[in-house]
């Protein structure tokens, strides 16, 4: 069996198989929406029962008002487990936004949904994340692990996000391999790596994943984000940072790390105020963007606001979120200020007009003006844009 | 069953209940000719000279009012599923071996349950009222004798002055009353704030009956129901629970996507120049409604706006908007907490409200139909922007009608809905029972964009630029059905469980029975 029922479970179901040896299908549908979709689910599940070539089997299913994807996904985990086919049931992959190049990606924003809560997925991208992290590792218990993985690999091509980059946290090695081969082929952006603490776990990953999409004839390049969460992470951190040039980020998990440490979180953060300084300089020697934990007390934006700027002020380019209501706080708090996108198209107009004049200095008011200053603010106007603030955005 | 169909396209039955029925003919198309209905003349030699009408107890009254079979027993709602009233006065009836009754309440709650025995056993016939929750699944499964018949709140006003309903003996719970029957929900144990839903029944019943849990001595100020209609005075111990009387839904939602809706309604309102200094707006109990109205006060504290008034349903948000002066009167129908029940005691501002002058279509005009901007909830919508509120998609009665129908009336109504709720789409080809004609409704605010019905071209021309993710309602529906599937069309009813009546007294459509 697999899948979920019961009064306060939604958009999801529960189904179990047994197999027999005569008297044809046989399927029980218990559905909230049988009077609309009744037909179709049936028709649904005795395609997916012939493509797995079951003849005779009792199937009973409790439906929650689960999307078509779902469905398939549940029987799939529920055929898998009374026998040995590794034969995946594919929906056909619906067509979606195509995302900036991965360099040009913000990722202020990553909404965390539990890999084995169909309702959470369906949603999560009309509140525009920048990504969305779907999870295999901390929020799915590990005797669902299996369908977990199924349904994940099921949202990756049937729920549309709405433009946000698509991630799949992993487990950890080694059953992080086999998570990572199953989504990587469909429609996941980038995986995250958790509890990371040397190059080679990302050179693994990213070794199983190739041969994957080798095998599959599948082009695209899959991105990958470690997570640091130990002390000997945070050693390693250059390293793991620099690991494949297709490590695009890296964040840094404090629950866990502090867990390492010995210590507890604070608000303030003193404990991994190493740490994190130490991630963010990690990621800017290596060219990658540094990522901040995510802070947990969902009813306190005032506090997470706070949190944000802090983040911000370090180095950080982002932050993970487990409520869709920390989004648009954390945009807040990365949101540059009126009067630094002012001095950043003060720097840049005058960068420009001194080289089109071909003057070697630069100078703004009694301050000198040099290359990195000049960097600082393109990336200023880079989220100004983003953020639709600059004049031309607006008319 | 003869059925005849109605100028919505829609199948109607000819008689309901053994009644002549009009079926629905357009909005603002019936105009009955004739008279109000009129109680008996009345004369002060029958009634105690010295104004007290007090009896011992609900059981005397009801005898004294002539209770016998096939009577039409009316109740409010003012006390929600805090209620105890109503279903006392139905245990008398069945303990008097009293049958055939027809109950006619302003609105019915889960507590009135307990009355399902008395559906079956044949003490009540059948209901003329909202049937929500229990009573209307057991309504839906073909449990009750005679055929429902909901009405709007001012559609209920509208049949008992149009004299469409005669009632008998009407029993009216008062938190606080005289003797004589003068009677407030303003102060006592059973506190609701006001009584505006009783007021025809006073007006028009043969029999009234005054039943309160504080009994003062006369004066009873203010009067909100007025003695002069009242045969007798009733003292009990109590009238309701006092904690599912101010408990509607009164939170505002903490679900991220329906924040989202409630956020992108407002600033709809705001893009279309609604929300100005001297405007009004009336939002539902519903906890996304609540949340509109929360979003309002952002942009009117931003934007140093002040409502002239805002129509209840009153609530601790509306009151507090009230306080700060961001609303100069509140026109309260009903008050659903108890920061609603004690503003309107002591603010002069908080006004109550009834019916008859905020609902009635039957008069010279109402409340509702000056109201800028009312905010409501839908179960379907179709593509003709005509909705549901009563029935879900599976045909089953779950709600009533309430103020919906006299709120669309509204100068721009608006109905934040999810696209789809647990793989059911909201907008659809046809919607399972008509409630309201999409003539009359003008905007579906979805998660997933904005529909704005094509009659509104004002509107339309105001939001564009604004950033607003406008759509089509086709574009809408075909977003829902791909993400859900194209739902099968139901086999068609067949047998009448409810009818649904239009705000002037015609049948705009009819509920069936849900085959099981």
């Amino acid at each position: 069996m697999a899948g979920n029922t019961g009064d306060k479970v939604r958009s999801d179901c529960w189904v179990s198989v047994t197999l027999n040896d005569h008297g044809g299908p046989r399927v029980h549908l218990t559905s909230k929406v049988s009077s609309i979709y009744g037909e179709s689910i049936h028709a649904l599940f005795s395609e997916v029962l012939e493509f797995y070539g079951i003849s005779d089997a009792e199937v009973t299913i409790m439906d929650s008002g689960a999307l078509p994807h779902v469905l398939a996904a549940r029987l799939e985990a529920a055929i898998r487990k009374v026998s040995n086919t590794r034969k995946a049931f594919l929906l056909p992959e619906i067509g979606r936004k195509v995302l900036p190049a991965p360099g040009d990606r913000f990722r202020m924003s990553r909404l965390y949904l539990p890999g084995n809560n169909p309702a959470m997925m369906i949603n999560a991208g009309i509140h525009e994340p920048d990504g969305i992290i779907l999870d295999l590792e901390d929020s799915v218990a590990p005797d669902r692990k299996d369908e977990a993985r199924i349904l994940v690999r099921n949202a990756l091509r049937n729920v549309d996000f709405y433009g946000a980059e698509r991630m799949v946290r992993i487990n950890q090695l080694p059953l992080g391999l086999e998570d990572a081969a199953v989504v990587a082929p469909h429609g996941a952006d980038l995986l995250l790596i958790p509890k990371c603490e040397e190059a080679w776990q990302v050179q693994k990953v990213e070794e199983v994943v190739r041969a994957t999409m080798d095998s599959e004839g599948i082009k695209r390049e899959i991105l990958y984000m470690p997570i640091i969460e130990s002390a000997l992470g945070v050693e390693n951190a250059f390293k793991i940072a620099t690991a494949s040039k297709n490590v695009v980020a890296m964040a840094i998990g404090l629950e866990d790390f502090t867990a390492d440490l010995g210590v507890a979180r604070t608000q303030q953060g003193t404990e991994s105020f190493y740490a994190r300084t130490r991630i963010v300089n990690a990621c800017k020697a290596a060219g990658i963007q540094p990522i901040d934990s995510v802070y947990s007390d969902v009813a306190n934006m005032e506090g997470l606001l706070e949190n944000v700027k802090a983040s911000a002020a370090l180095g950080f380019e982002g932050m993970g979120c487990i409520h869709p209501g920390q989004i648009r706080v954390i945009h807040e708090g990365f949101k540059p200020s009126a009067t630094d996108i002012e001095k950043a198209l003060e720097i840049t107009a005058a960068y420009k007009e001194v080289r089109e004049k071909g003057l070697g200095v630069v100078s703004l008011g009694s301050k000198m003006i040099d290359a990195p200053v000049v960097k600082r603010a393109e990336q200023i106007l880079l989220l100004a844009k983003k953020f639709k603030l600059l004049a031309t955005d607006r008319s | 069953m003869k059925f005849t169909e109605n100028a919505a396209g829609r199948k109607v039955p000819v008689m309901v209940n053994g009644q002549e029925m009009v079926p629905y003919k357009g909005v603002g198309k019936h105009k009955p000719a004739g008279r109000k209905h009129a109680p008996a003349i009345a004369s002060c030699a029958d009634y105690p000279a010295d104004g007290n009408k007090r009896v011992d107890n609900l059981r005397e009254a009801l005898v004294k009012a002539g209770l016998t079979d096939g009577m039409t027993i009316s109740t409010h709602h003012h006390f929600r599923n805090g209620d105890l009233l109503a279903n006392r006065v139905f245990d008398i009836a069945h303990e008097m071996g009293v049958k055939g009754l027809r109950w006619f309440p302003s609105a019915s709650f889960p507590c009135h349950a307990h009355l399902i025995k008395y559906l079956e056993d044949g003490t009540i016939h059948h209901i003329q009222g909202s049937m929500n929750g229990p009573l209307g699944k057991f309504v839906s499964e073909g449990g009750m004798q005679g055929t429902g018949v909901l009405r709007s709140h001012g559609g209920r006003y509208q049949a008992i002055q149009d004299g469409e309903v005669t009632i008998d003996i009407a029993v009216i719970g008062a938190p606080t009353a005289d003797p004589f029957g003068n009677a407030n929900g303003l102060y006592g144990n059973s506190a609701c704030g006001l009584l505006g839903f009783a007021l025809a029944d006073s007006q028009y019943a043969d029999k009234v009956i005054v039943v309160t849990d504080n009994m003062v001595e006369f004066p009873c100020i203010p009067w909100q129901i007025q003695g002069n209609y009242v045969d007798f005075t009733v003292q009990v111990d109590k009238l309701g629970d006092p904690e599912q009387i101010v408990s509607g839904t009164t939170e505002i939602t903490r679900s991220p996507d329906r924040l989202l809706l409630a956020e992108l309604t407002a600033t709809f309102c705001d893009a279309a120049g609604i929300i100005r200094d001297g405007f009004s707006f009336q939002s539902g109990a519903g906890g996304t409604s609540l949340a509109v109205g929360e979003y309002f006060r952002k942009i009117m504290q931003e934007k140093n706006i002040r409502a002239r008034f805002a129509r209840g349903g009153s609530n601790k948000y509306l009151v507090s908007m009230l306080r700060d002066g961001l609303v100069e009167y509140i026109l309260d129908g009903q008050t659903f907490d108890l920061d609603g029940v004690q503003s309107m005691a002591q603010n002069a501002g908080h006004v109550w409200t009834s019916p008859f002058t905020s609902y009635n279509y039957h008069g010279k005009g109402n409340f509702a139909g000056m109201v800028d901007v009312v905010i409501l909830g839908a179960t379907e919508v179709d593509t003709d922007f005509n909705a549901n509120v009563v029935t879900h998609s599976d045909g089953y009665l779950l709600h009533g009608l309430g103020g919906w129908q006299n709120c669309l009336f509204s100068k721009t109504v608006i109905l934040p809905v999810p696209l789809f709720r647990d793989r059911i789409p909201v907008i659809r080809d046809r919607v399972t029972t008509l409630c309201g004609p999409g003539e009359l409704i003008d905007v579906i605010v979805t998660e997933r964009g904005i529909a704005i019905n094509p009659l509104r071209k004002d509107l339309l021309e105001k939001v564009e630029g604004a950033g607003l993710p406008i759509r089509t309602i086709q574009e809408l529906k075909e977003e829902a059905e791909s993400i859900c599937g194209v739902p099968q069309t139901p086999a068609p009813g067949e047998e009448v469980a409810a009818v649904i009546k239009w705000v002037d007294g015609t049948l705009l459509d009819t509920v069936y029975r849900v085959k099981s």
